[in-house]
C-alpha cells in the first residue's frame, strides 16, 4: 500500500506560547511494499511523522492517503496500520500467545482462525515455543518481535516502526535488523521504521529519508544519497567517521582547499565548503600533490588505518582546531609526525556553497 | 559491619515498635486473655480486677446471643455489597476523570472532600436527607413517582435501613479509594492505551483488559483495606441512627457496636470479657477474610 503525504504540518505549541513545527508542509509518497527508514537527528520530527501516519497524533495541515484512499481524519483503528512502539508496549500481565491475540479478538475475528494465525505469526517471527510466556521473562529482542508479531497479525495495510531497535544492545540489534528485514521481505507489507542510527538506517532499508527540522531533506537508495547528497547536511548526517569539511574557495577553475589545489572546477570563482569523506584520500607516495598535512595521529583497527589530521580552526570559530580523518589502507605504514600528500577521489567529494547547498 | 547496621536499624525502628507495643500488640495480647476470664470484675480490689479461673464459656454466651447474630449479619451484609460497589464506582469515576484532565483537578477535591470530613457530623447531615417527609431522597424518589420510604425512622425495614447505611458507607468510603486510583492511573504508560486503541480496543475492552488488570495490585490493596474497614463499621450507624443503633432499637448493630455495648456496662460481672470474646472473634473474621482475599487474587493479581 503506498503511503502519500501531501503538504502534511504538525504545530506543537509549547508552554511558552512557543510554536515549533515538528512537521512543515512535507510531501513525502513511500512506494508500496518497500521499507523506508526515516531517519534524523533527534527533534527532527520523524517519529511525529510516523504518528501522524499512525493517526495518534493529529495534523494541523495537509493529508495523508493510504493508496486511495485518504485516512486523514480517521482514527487510528480505522487506518490499519500496525505499530511497534519504542518500548514495545507489550501487556505485561497477557502471554505471548494473549498478546498477538488481542487484536484478532477486538475484531471480532473466529476464534480457531484467530488461534492460527496467532501461532502462525508466531512462527514467523521465531517465537513458536515462546506463545506462553509473559513479555518479561522474554529477552529485548523477543519481546520486540512478539511487538512486530502483534502488529502484523491483523493483517494491517502499513506496518510502522518507532526506534525498533535502539533498546537492544549491539550484537542483538544486528540480528533483530535482519530480522526485521526478512519478516518484511516475507510479508511484503509497506514499512515504514523511524531510527536516528544512520548506519541503522543504510543497512536495512530500500529507500532512506532524511529529516531535519521538520522537513524533508533527500529521499532515496541508502548508497544513492550517501554518493550524491544534496546539502552538507546530508553529507555530513550519513557515514561514519563523519564526512570532513573544509574551508576552501574556486579561484581560475581551481579548488583550493585549505588554500591548496586539490582539483579542477568549471564553476564561477566563490567561497566554497568542501566535504571529502574520509575513504576518499589516495596517498600520493611521489609526493606530487600540494594538498598535504601532518598526522597527528594514526590508529590501525584491521585493514583500515585512520590518520587523524588536526589544522588550526577558522578565526572566530568555537574550536581552535578542526580535525579530520582519512581513512587508508593499513600497508601504507604512515606514522604520527609524517607529512603526508594526499590525491583526493572526484565522487567522494561534494562542493557545498556557504549555505550548505551541493554545487554542481 | 553487618551486626552494626542491624542495630542501627533497630534504634530508628524502636519508638515505633515501642508505640506498637504499648498500644498494639499488649492490648491484643491482653483482650485474648480477658477474653479467657471467669467472672471478671475489672474495678474490683481498688481497680486490681478480680476473677475466679479461666473458661471458655464467655465464647459461648456470645455464640449464644441473639443481638451476636443480628451484629453479624449486619457487618457481613454491609461489608460485602458496599466494598465491592464502591470499588467499582471509584475506579469508573477515576477513569472518567481521567478523560476530563481540565477539570480533573476540580473534581478530585470535591471527590475528596467526604474523607476530611468528620463522619459522625456527614452521617446526621445524611439522617436529615434520609427524613421520611423532609429528607432529599424521598424528595429525589418522588419526582420518579415512587411512593415516600421510611429510610431510617421507627417504621423503617430492615433492608430500607440498610440501603440507607450502604448509601452513607459507600459515599464515604469513594474518597480514599478515588485518590488512590487517579494516582494509579496516572502510573499506567500511555503508550498501552495508543497500543490498544491501534488494537482496535473498544473503550470498554481497554478498561477490561487494559486499566483493570494493571491496576489489580492497587484494587487488591484497596479491597483487603476497606473490607477492614467495612468489618469495623461503627460511626457510620452512630452518625444515621444515633445511640439506638438503629430505627429499631440495635436493629442496626454491628460487630464493633455490640463489642462496646458490652464494654461500656462492664461494671457487670463478666461482661468485660465477653466484649473481649466477641472482639476476638471479629479479629479471626478479619484475618480469615484477608487470608480469602489474598488466595483469591494471587491468580488475578498482575504485579
Amino acid at each position: 500500500m503506498e503511503i502519500k503525504m501531501l503538504d502534511l504540518t504538525k504545530i506543537f505549541v509549547s508552554k511558552d506560547k512557543k510554536e515549533v513545527h515538528a512537521v512543515d508542509h512535507v510531501d513525502l509518497t513511500i512506494p508500496s511494499g518497500k521499507l523506508i527508514g526515516l531517519l534524523g537527528p533527534s527533534g527532527c520530527g520523524k517519529s511525529t511523522t510516523l504518528y501522524l501516519i499512525a493517526g495518534l497524533l493529529k495534523q494541523n495541515q495537509g493529508q495523508i492517503f493510504f493508496g486511495e484512499d485518504e485516512v486523514s481524519d480517521m482514527p487510528p483503528e480505522k487506518r490499519g496500520i500496525g505499530l511497534v512502539f519504542q518500548n514495545y508496549a507489550l501487556y505485561p500481565h497477557m502471554t505471548v500467545r494473549e498478546n498477538i491475540l488481542f487484536p484478532l479478538e477486538n475484531l471480532k475475528i473466529e476464534k480457531t482462525e484467530a488461534k492460527e494465525r496467532t501461532i502462525e505469526m508466531a512462527q514467523l517471527v521465531g517465537l513458536g515455543e515462546m506463545l506462553d510466556r509473559k513479555p518479561k521473562e522474554l529477552s529485548g529482542g523477543q519481546q520486540q518481535r512478539v511487538a512486530i508479531a502483534r502488529a502484523l497479525v491483523k493483517k494491517p495495510r502499513v506496518l510502522l516502526l518507532d526506534e525498533p531497535l535502539s533498546n537492544l544492545d549491539a550484537r542483538l540489534r544486528l540480528q533483530t535488523r535482519e530480522e526485521i528485514k526478512r519478516i518484511q521481505r516475507e510479508t511484503g507489507i509497506t514499512t515504514v521504521f523511524v531510527t536516528h542510527d544512520q548506519e541503522e538506517a543504510m543497512s536495512i532499508s530500500d529507500e532512506i529519508v532524511v529529516m531535519k527540522d521538520g522537513v524533508i531533506q533527500q529521499m532515496g537508495e541508502p548508497q544513492e544519497v550517501y554518493d550524491f547528497p544534496i546539502n552538507m547536511f546530508v553529507a555530513q548526517f550519513l557515514g561514519s567517521p563523519q564526512i570532513n569539511i573544509f574551508n576552501g574557495e574556486i579561484k581560475d577553475k581551481k579548488i583550493y582547499a585549505n588554500g591548496m589545489m586539490i582539483g579542477k572546477s568549471k564553476l564561477p570563482d566563490q567561497p566554497i565548503k568542501i566535504g571529502i569523506r574520509p575513504e576518499g584520500f589516495i596517498v600520493d607516495k611521489e609526493k606530487q600533490s600540494e594538498f598535504k598535512f601532518e598526522i597527528d595521529l594514526v590508529e590501525t583497527i584491521g585493514r583500515d588505518t585512520t590518520l587523524i589530521i588536526e589544522v588550526p580552526g577558522n578565526e572566530g570559530s568555537l574550536l581552535d582546531k578542526l580535525t579530520f580523518k582519512a581513512i587508508v589502507d593499513a600497508s601504507e605504514h604512515i606514522k604520527a609526525g609524517d607529512w603526508v600528500h594526499f590525491n583526493i577521489k572526484p565522487d567522494k567529494m561534494h562542493l557545498f556553497n556557504l549555505e550548505g547547498k551541493l554545487l554542481k | 559491619m553487618e551486626t552494626k547496621n542491624n542495630l542501627r536499624a533497630w534504634l530508628y525502628l524502636a519508638p515505633m515498635l515501642l508505640l506498637m507495643a504499648v498500644f498494639t500488640f499488649y492490648p491484643l495480647f491482653n483482650a485474648f486473655v480477658i477474653s479467657f476470664y471467669k467472672d471478671y470484675l475489672p474495678l474490683a480490689n481498688d481497680g486490681a480486677g478480680s476473677i475466679t479461673g479461666y473458661t471458655i464459656a464467655n465464647y459461648g454466651v456470645i455464640f449464644k446471643n441473639q443481638l451476636f447474630w443480628q451484629s453479624l449479619k449486619n457487618t457481613f451484609v454491609l461489608a460485602l455489597v458496599s466494598v465491592p460497589l464502591s470499588i467499582i464506582i471509584s475506579l469508573l469515576i477515576s477513569v472518567a476523570l481521567k478523560s476530563i484532565p481540565k477539570l480533573k483537578g476540580f473534581f478530585q477535591t470535591v471527590f475528596f472532600l467526604p474523607y476530611v470530613t468528620n463522619g459522625i457530623a456527614v452521617g446526621m447531615a445524611f439522617a436529615v436527607m434520609f427524613h421520611r417527609d423532609y429528607g432529599l431522597f424521598n424528595l429525589v424518589l418522588s419526582w420518579f413517582g415512587i411512593t415516600a420510604l421510611d429510610w431510617i425512622g421507627g417504621t423503617a425495614s430492615w433492608w430500607a435501613q440498610m440501603g440507607a447505611l450502604m448509601i452513607f458507607t459507600i459515599w464515604e468510603s469513594l474518597a480514599f479509594k478515588i485518590l488512590v486510583f487517579t494516582s494509579g492511573l496516572q502510573n499506567i504508560d500511555k503508550q498501552y492505551y495508543d497500543a490498544a486503541k491501534i488494537d482496535h480496543a473498544t473503550k470498554w475492552t481497554i478498561f477490561k483488559r487494559i486499566t483493570v488488570p494493571l491496576l489489580s495490585p492497587l484494587i487488591l490493596y484497596i479491597s483487603i483495606t476497606s473490607m477492614i474497614g467495612a468489618l469495623k463499621a461503627y460511626n457510620s450507624v452512630i452518625g444515621l441512627f444515633g445511640e439506638r443503633l438503629g430505627a429499631q432499637p440495635y436493629s442496626m448493630i454491628t460487630i464493633v457496636a455490640f463489642v462496646y455495648k458490652y464494654r461500656s456496662d462492664f461494671s457487670f460481672q463478666g461482661f468485660y470479657s465477653y466484649a473481649a470474646s466477641a472482639a476476638i472473634i471479629l479479629f479471626f473474621i478479619t484475618l480469615l477474610f484477608s487470608v480469602i482475599q489474598t488466595v483469591v487474587s494471587k491468580k488475578r493479581i498482575h504485579y
